[in-house]
């Protein structure tokens, strides 16, 4: 059976809605007796708490109360959840919902305001009297193990919050037998999240009616409802939780805060919604955010440049609070060894404790970690032995022949790590091609004439999509002959209603525009995962796919009883089931339908269960392993140290594509946040741990005048792990990105012998590199 | 008591008259007052141009005006760009063929830029349309649905006019 609109560009279906402004984010949905709520937070990075007093505030007129951790009793008095707990976590520190005794980030809510208006409350908040004694705050993850390094937590006797290492392979026999051992160290500074819709919540608490039900701006709205649940002791089924329209996730949005209990709290204290929406300023110091990490490595390889062994250390910062477990120290290590075939290695992360913003994944998670780390070292291999980048991986690349391939690695949960399909080779002699890498120094010479500095950089990725257990669909048609579709899986801008509709109504033979598509409401549908690590159209796609296949068989099955006819002979088309033919003979999905959804006295044809519908949690059997080659090709003023990239070239396998549209529009916007981790996203805190980026003034995202067209183009492996042959596509374009960028830098001011050791490349930086690279030349 | 003022206004072509506090921008006031949720607050500082509207035909960070500083004047939002029969115009058109928005957070703000400024600039070059809306951040897209967008829109406008 032909899925027709599998590969189409089908334009989105959500789109008319939101090009009219008629798009429902939370802050749009506003309800009868509804406050607003604004939340006071912590000012230094680490203090006690003496005293607070909110008698000013609450005398201010429309201002209805203030809640702070005292007032919430002791039914309501622990720590935040752990979402994910692991072993290896040494110290489990989560945060209260408002702070009790201690802060540990600039940031953390300490008590919120319920007002008539969000105006208010926040005047209110410069009432609020805080006495508070500050602690020394340890904010530099390079020293933070240090004996006298001050502490996170005031209770703690060290700021390690847990050790992780990923080994394989006989390392020492690797690094015995070598040719030559390298090593380079690096930071890698990831920003923030930065959707241009900040969070937001509200909460509607009806003990006699809905229970508890919260709008928020999130990507995992069934975690929230486990969570909330939890926290509150209370049965998930009287907590609802919606995600409606969500303006960008990107990952951060995919945990829990302590500002969805808070304002829960609040909403049952005050027995009316209370509605809370970030501002820009929250967004920068409570919403949580990936940052430091150090690495310091060691490759051994032949004197061809074979990959023999990687070995070393990384230091990950996990700001104050651990509120996702190890997510992101282990997504970093599981992309070991890359797109390369190395049969040894021995990687181990120190986790530690800054008082910061607490870490989430973004974009990527650890990922884009990972691939630079190895990615930087097969560059130093390149650099050391005089070979090209480009043929260094060709030498290195895990070869088609040798799929499925286990790496040695551990995915999350345990499962080894399988490269499940792909051709890495051909994957970049496409990228080489897509670039005009082999002309690249005719245009680096002629550049080089007229006193430009031209530089190319090549950077392969790999990707583990589609992380189980499951995302499901139910398919149902209704008398009118639409087709309600119901998923778990938040949507924050993928289109997933578009995808989904394209395989539900390719297999039932209806039109896209006929699917009613609901999603993301704990009280729609019965359990969800969430939107995250490029996992959707893996598992929400097979599902769909499954359930609308078991709608068809069923309507095909009873339409042959009502029309008296072999189901061999029909079909459905537009809705409608006719006999090959013997165009009058016909019934519709929604006359089927009502067969199977009687009123009273009427009868269900025998042998049918009630309901044309059906329920799939079909997913991925494993983690479909999605993979990139990128180049970047850039400009670089050695006066200013300013980096212009100049064009940007894909080669991306995601396999079979369900939307090559949505899939184009996922990789360049995603190699556009890799270019914005490369060359500008910079969030910097002083020594006490003041954040001093605020605003987009001083914290740089990647627009639109600075950025490069991004060439793209595809292979289509299909993945032997699920029944579309689909890999994951969201963060292919930023994993690689970074690599690409700082080699293409460093090609570009060879002259000069830069060697990059940190990202985001500033200007600054350069021109100081310059500057000492110059005058070692002039030595 | 809180400051205010009356003010008197037309907003997509429909004229409104309205008490409110002084300190309240225009885009809350939109928002929040008028009910005009298309209009979205991205940064409330001026930067990020999510809630860009044209004021008599100019585009307007509606965060960093105040609504009284509107009195009298007209206003556009995305919410009265579509053409009359509600079908939607030819940039919107062209968005939407383009794949030029994602989550749909910037695209008011991106439709209300690039209107003021392909009305301005019939015939730009893709530099042009860079820069036009280097004052629009988008975290989804990378912008080139957006550019290309804007480009084909141009295009069929010159062509209709």
């Amino acid at each position: 059976m032909a899925v027709r609109y599998l590969g189409a560009e089908v334009q989105r279906m959500e789109d008319p809605r939101l090009l009219t402004g008629h798009g429902r984010y939370v802050d749009d949905i506003t309800m009868e007796g509804m406050l607003h709520a604004a939340f006071l937070r912590a000012p230094m990075a680490h203090a006690k708490i003496r005293s607070i007093d909110a008698s000013r505030a609450t005398a201010l007129p429309g201002v209805h109360r203030v809640i702070a951790h005292a007032d919430l009793g002791a039914k309501y008095s622990h720590r935040m959840n752990q979402l994910y707990p692991a072993p290896v976590i040494e110290q489990d520190k989560t945060q209260y919902p408002l702070a009790k005794d201690e802060v540990c980030y600039v940031g953390e809510a300490v008590a919120v305001v319920v007002a008539d208006s969000r105006a208010i409350a926040e005047d209110a908040l410069a009432l609020i009297d805080v006495d508070y004694e500050a602690l020394p705050a340890v904010v530099n993850i390079r020293t933070a193990l240090d004996d006298d390094a001050p502490l996170a937590h005031a209770d703690t006797t060290s700021n390690l919050m847990g050790k992780m290492r990923s080994s394989f392979g006989d390392i020492e026999d690797s690094f015995a037998k070598a040719d030559h051992v390298f090593s380079a160290a690096f930071m890698q500074h990831r920003g923030g999240c930065h959707s241009m819709e900040t969070r937001g919540v509200i909460a509607r608490d009806d003990p006699w009616g809905d229970g508890l039900t919260l709008w928020t701006s999130a990507q995992s709205p069934y975690l929230i409802r486990r969570a909330l649940a939890t926290w509150l002791d209370e049965s998930e089924e009287r907590v609802r939780v919606i995600a409606p329209d969500v303006g960008g996730g990107f990952g951060p949005k995919a945990g829990f805060y302590p500002e969805e209990v808070a304002i829960s709290l609040a909403a049952r204290l005050m027995k009316c919604p209370v509605k809370w929406i970030e501002d820009r300023r929250e967004h920068f110091v409570s919403t949580t955010t990936q940052r430091d990490q150090h690495w310091d490595l060691e490759v051994a390889c032949t004197a061809e440049g074979k990959i023999l062994g990687l070995r070393g250390k990384v230091t990950h910062e996990n700001g104050a609070y651990v509120p996702y477990g190890i997510l992101l120290p282990n997504s970093s290590l599981t992309p070991l060894p890359g797109a390369y075939s190395i049969p040894a290695i021995d990687v181990s992360v120190d986790i530690v404790f800054t008082n910061t913003v607490p870490n989430s994944p973004v974009r990527g998670a650890g990922r884009p970690c990972g691939i630079y780390a190895v990615e930087r070292m097969v560059q130093v291999v390149s650099r050391e032995l005089g070979i090209d980048p480009a043929e260094v991986r060709r030498r290195n690349y895990v070869r088609s022949d040798q799929m499925p391939y286990e790496t040695g690695a551990k995915l999350r949960g345990g499962a080894p790590c399988i490269y499940d399909s792909g051709d890495y080779e051909a994957l970049l002699e496409k990228a080489l091609e897509l670039s005009d890498y082999s002309s690249f120094k005719e245009r680096q010479a002629a550049a080089r004439a007229e006193g430009r500095y031209l530089g190319i950089g090549v950077s392969s990725c790999i990707e583990d999509t589609g992380m189980g257990p499951y995302e499901g669909t139910t398919v149902r048609v209704e008398s009118s002959g639409k087709v309600a579709v119901r998923t778990g899986a938040a949507s924050q801008g993928q289109g997933h209603h578009t995808m989904i509709a394209m395989i539900v109504a390719g297999n039932l033979g209806v039109k896209p525009e006929d699917i009613l598509f609901e999603s993301a409401d704990t009280a729609k549908f019965s359990h969800g995962i969430g939107t995250i690590g490029s996992r959707v159209a893996a598992n929400v796609g097979p599902s769909a796919h499954d359930a609308a296949f078991q709608v068809r068989e069923k309507a095909l099955k009873l339409a042959a009883e009502v029309l008296e006819a072999s189901e061999a002979d029909l079909d459905i088309e537009d809705g409608v089931v006719r006999v090959n033919g013997a165009p009058d003979l016909s019934i519709s999905l929604g006359e089927l339908a009502v067969q199977l959804t009687p009123m009273s006295a009427m009868r269900v044809p025998t042998g049918f269960d009630p309901v044309l519908e059906a329920t799939s949690f079909d997913g991925s059997s494993g983690s479909p392993i999605a993979c990139g080659s990128n180049v970047a090709e850039v400009e670089v003023d050695p006066g200013t140290g300013e980096v212009k990239v100049l064009r940007y070239s894909v080669a991306h396998d995601c396999g079979v594509m369900i939307n090559p549209m949505v899939v184009r529009g996922q990789i360049v916007g995603g190699v556009v946040h890799g270019i914005g981790n490369a060359l500008f996203e910079r969030m910097i805190y002083d020594d006490q741990g003041q954040p001093l980026t605020m605003n987009y003034g001083e914290y740089l995202l990647p627009l639109a005048s600075e950025m490069p067209r991004v060439d793209i183009t595809h292979m289509e492996t299909p993945s032997p792990l699920n029944s579309l042959g689909v890999k994951g596509a969201g963060e292919g374009g930023t994993i690689p990105a970074a690599a690409a960028i700082v080699a293409a830098i460093e090609n570009a001011l060879t002259d000069f012998g830069v060697v990059i050791d940190y990202y985001p490349v500033d200007p600054q930086m350069l021109t100081e590199l310059i500057d000492a690279g110059a005058a070692q030349a002039a030595e | 008591m809180a400051d205010t003022r009356d003010i008197e206004l037309t907003v997509n072509g429909e004229s409104h008259a309205a008490n409110v506090e002084t300190r309240t921008s225009l885009g809350d006031f939109l928002r929040h007052g008028l009910g005009l949720t298309g209009t979205h607050m991205g940064c409330e500082h001026g930067v990020c141009g999510a809630c860009t509207v044209m004021v008599d035909g100019e585009a307007v960070r509606s965060c960093l005006m105040l609504a009284v500083q509107a009195n009298g004047q007209e206003v556009t939002t995305v919410e009265g760009l579509a053409e009359d029969d509600g079908t939607l115009n030819a940039l919107q058109a062209a968005f939407w063929k383009h794949h030029g928005l994602q989550c749909g957070f910037c695209t008011p703000g991106m439709l209300t830029s690039l209107t003021a400024f392909l009305r301005d600039n019939p015939d730009p070059s893709e530099r042009d349309v860079r820069e036009a809306i280097s004052g629009n951040i988008c975290r989804c897209t990378g912008y080139q649905g957006i550019v290309d967008a804007a480009l084909d829109a141009a295009k069929t406008m010159q062509k209709g006019s």
